[in-house]
């Protein structure tokens, strides 16, 4: 650019022509921009950042869709932490679910991962049968199937009887079992994790699993000594996203307990008791404020991640 | 590994020895597999059962397509016309995401403009977002403009690039480009608008077919928005219909609502049978799900 510029300084124009005229098509450039990004600059005002300060406006009325929201200060932040028991017993299922659901299904990820990586042939179809559930998994028709896998004459019911454990009912009506059922689900879907782990094994030099095999480094020190630090980006990055995705869980929750969370909330995820505030109450208010909740605690929970990222995550040189 | 030692040897020691090699690593993939699949294949099973026949076990009770004639018609609105919305959405949305992206990628992988740094920044953020910050005031605004029970609001966002992970996949895959393509092009005396059109959006097809493939499946999965913004039972998505399936006949007839739920997965299914590489490569570099 600078050298342009020069170039035309030397041709004729002054310093400040070549200055003006060097502006004049920078804002030409911008201009073009623009047009290409405007549908995505109305897409984050309209449908981002306007809603987010409205919500964060609305999350300190009291709104109900008809009238207008009334001003009531921090009392739907109040009613959420000191007066609604069900808020509470939704965030402690959130909790559950994602503290238990992502290791489990990390671990199982990167298990198969590391198992199929070297030498196995036919590699190609095993990633993509264990795949496919990842792709259904948050599908209707999956949960449905869940709901009836889980219930008291349900396949797991019966295999179980069959291995010999006898099982007192269904998961699905057990409010001590209910929750289970969805980490299950959860980790079932360990193949999108598992392809992002492969593409990462991919990335580790042979002559480095090699030379310590040549030290006389037996399997499992090679994976902890060399394999594994040499992941951990890949680690972090599949911990971030399936601890977002957990968080935002919705489908199945709402299938497998018909909409209510139940039993006895035992599936009230934390989505899924905004929605029945939001659109079956219709109190848009308190929907904003728990909306926001879960925006802090997902923010907070990601940036912890970050910050303790530092200590076991290892980039390469 | 000649034919000859394979005939010498007895048959019982190379089963040995393919066990003991990589054989026992098949056996334990192809086992969990089963385990991983035999959820799917029972529900396939079932559907077509009798429902009268015992529950449970897969194959047994003989074969019927009673459930699938029985579910396709049982909520009054044929299954059909579902399936038809279910396209029509996920078509539009795809179409939707394809030219808002593809644009936005353009700019932020190529052009030059004010503020190209913090936009950038913002574009990445909203990636982490929840979307349920937004969905309450959306909703409202929708409610508003009389919008509710239409399919605007289950469109009109993927026309404005509101799922940033396809322009970030898009910009990171233009990005790989040679620039020296779009020298040239200027040389030629092409616009942006024609370097963008004729030469970078033809490099660009692997990008657009992963984005066209992750947007219809997750359109075609998504039960949320369309369980918010559509009342009317005609206007129903697949999903929804296969909800109120459950919560109206499924607790008596788990044959109609299994044939149903395989009817609903049967476009993912397929999806996924033409489209794994892209699916898997999709996944591979960017995380998508």
């Amino acid at each position: 650019m600078a050298v342009v510029t020069g170039a035309a300084g030397a041709a004729g124009p002054t310093g400040a022509a070549a200055r003006d005229l060097a502006a004049a098509r920078g804002r030409r450039r911008s201009r073009v921009a623009y047009l290409f990004l405007a549908p995505w600059i109305l897409g984050v005002l309209g449908l981002t950042l306007g809603p987010m300060l409205a919500s964060l406006y609305l999350s300190f009325t009291d709104y109900r869709l008809s009238g207008a929201p009334s001003w009531v200060g921090l009392a739907n932040y109040q009613r959420m932490f000191t007066d609604d028991p069900r808020y509470w017993s939704s965030v402690w299922v959130t909790a559950k679910y994602v503290l238990l659901s992502v290791p489990l299904q990390l671990a199982f990820a990167l298990a198969i991962a590391v198992f199929l990586d070297r030498g196995v042939r036919g590699l190609a179809i095993y990633r993509s049968v264990y795949y496919l559930p990842s792709l259904l998994g948050s599908s209707v028709a999956v949960a449905v199937l869940w709901r009836r896998l889980f219930s008291s004459d349900g396949l797991v019911v019966d295999v179980a009887g069959w291995v010999g454990i006898q099982m007192s009912g269904g998961w699905i009506s057990d409010p001590e079992r209910a929750l289970d059922t969805l980490l299950v689900l959860n980790v079932w879907t360990f193949g999108s994790p598992m392809v992002i782990f492969l593409a990462g094994l991919r990335q580790i030099p042979d002559e480095l699993v090699e030379a310590a095999k040549v030290d006389g480094a037996g399997a499992v020190q090679r994976f902890f000594r060399v394999v594994f630090p040499l992941l951990t980006p890949v680690v972090f990055f599949n911990l971030i996203l399936q601890m977002i995705g957990a968080f935002q869980a919705f489908t199945p929750a709402y299938i497998v307990s018909a909409g209510t969370g139940g039993p006895a909330d035992s599936t009230l995820f934390y989505t899924l008791y905004l929605f029945q505030s939001g659109f079956q109450a219709f109190d848009m208010g308190y929907a904003s404020a728990m909306a926001w909740g879960l925006f802090v605690v997902i923010g907070a929970f990601t940036a912890l991640n970050f910050a303790a990222s530092r200590y076991w995550v290892h980039y390469g040189d | 590994m000649a034919t000859r030692t394979a005939l010498r040897r007895p048959a019982p020691r190379r089963a040995v020895a393919w066990l003991t090699g990589q054989g026992w690593k098949h056996l334990l993939l192809i086992a969990f597999g089963f385990v991983m699949l035999y959820p799917l294949v029972w529900m396939f099973t079932q559907s077509f059962t009798p429902n009268d026949a015992v529950m449970g076990r897969a194959g047994e009770g003989g074969f019927t397509l009673d459930n699938y004639l029985d579910g396709w018609s049982a909520l009054g609105i044929s299954f059909g016309r579902f399936m038809a919305n279910s396209f029509l959405v996920a078509a539009l949305s795809i179409v939707g995401n394809l030219v808002s992206c593809t644009l936005a990628a353009y700019a932020f992988a190529r052009l030059e403009f004010r503020f190209r740094g913090p936009m950038f920044a913002l574009m990445l953020a909203t990636i982490m977002l929840p979307f349920h910050v937004t969905v309450v005031p959306q909703y409202i605004v929708f409610h508003q403009l009389g919008l509710i029970d239409t399919y605007v609001p289950l469109i009109l966002p993927k026309f404005l690039a509101v799922e940033s992970f396809f322009v970030f996949l898009m910009v990171q895959f233009i990005r790989g480009l040679p620039r020296t393509l779009d020298d040239a092009a200027a040389l030629d005396g092409a616009g942006q608008l024609r370097t963008f059109w004729s030469v970078i959006l033809p490099l660009c097809l692997p990008a657009i077919a992963v984005t066209a493939v992750f947007t219809f499946i997750w359109t075609w999965n998504d039960f949320f928005t369309p369980l918010l913004y559509l009342t009317s039972p005609d206007k129903y998505t697949a999903v929804i219909g296969l909800s109120t399936f459950q919560d109206a006949t499924g607790l008596t007839n788990y044959g109609a609502l299994f044939a149903m739920s395989v009817v609903t997965l049967l476009p993912v299914f397929a999806v996924f049978l033409i489209a794994q590489k892209a699916l898997t490569r999709g996944i591979a570099t960017t995380g998508l799900k």
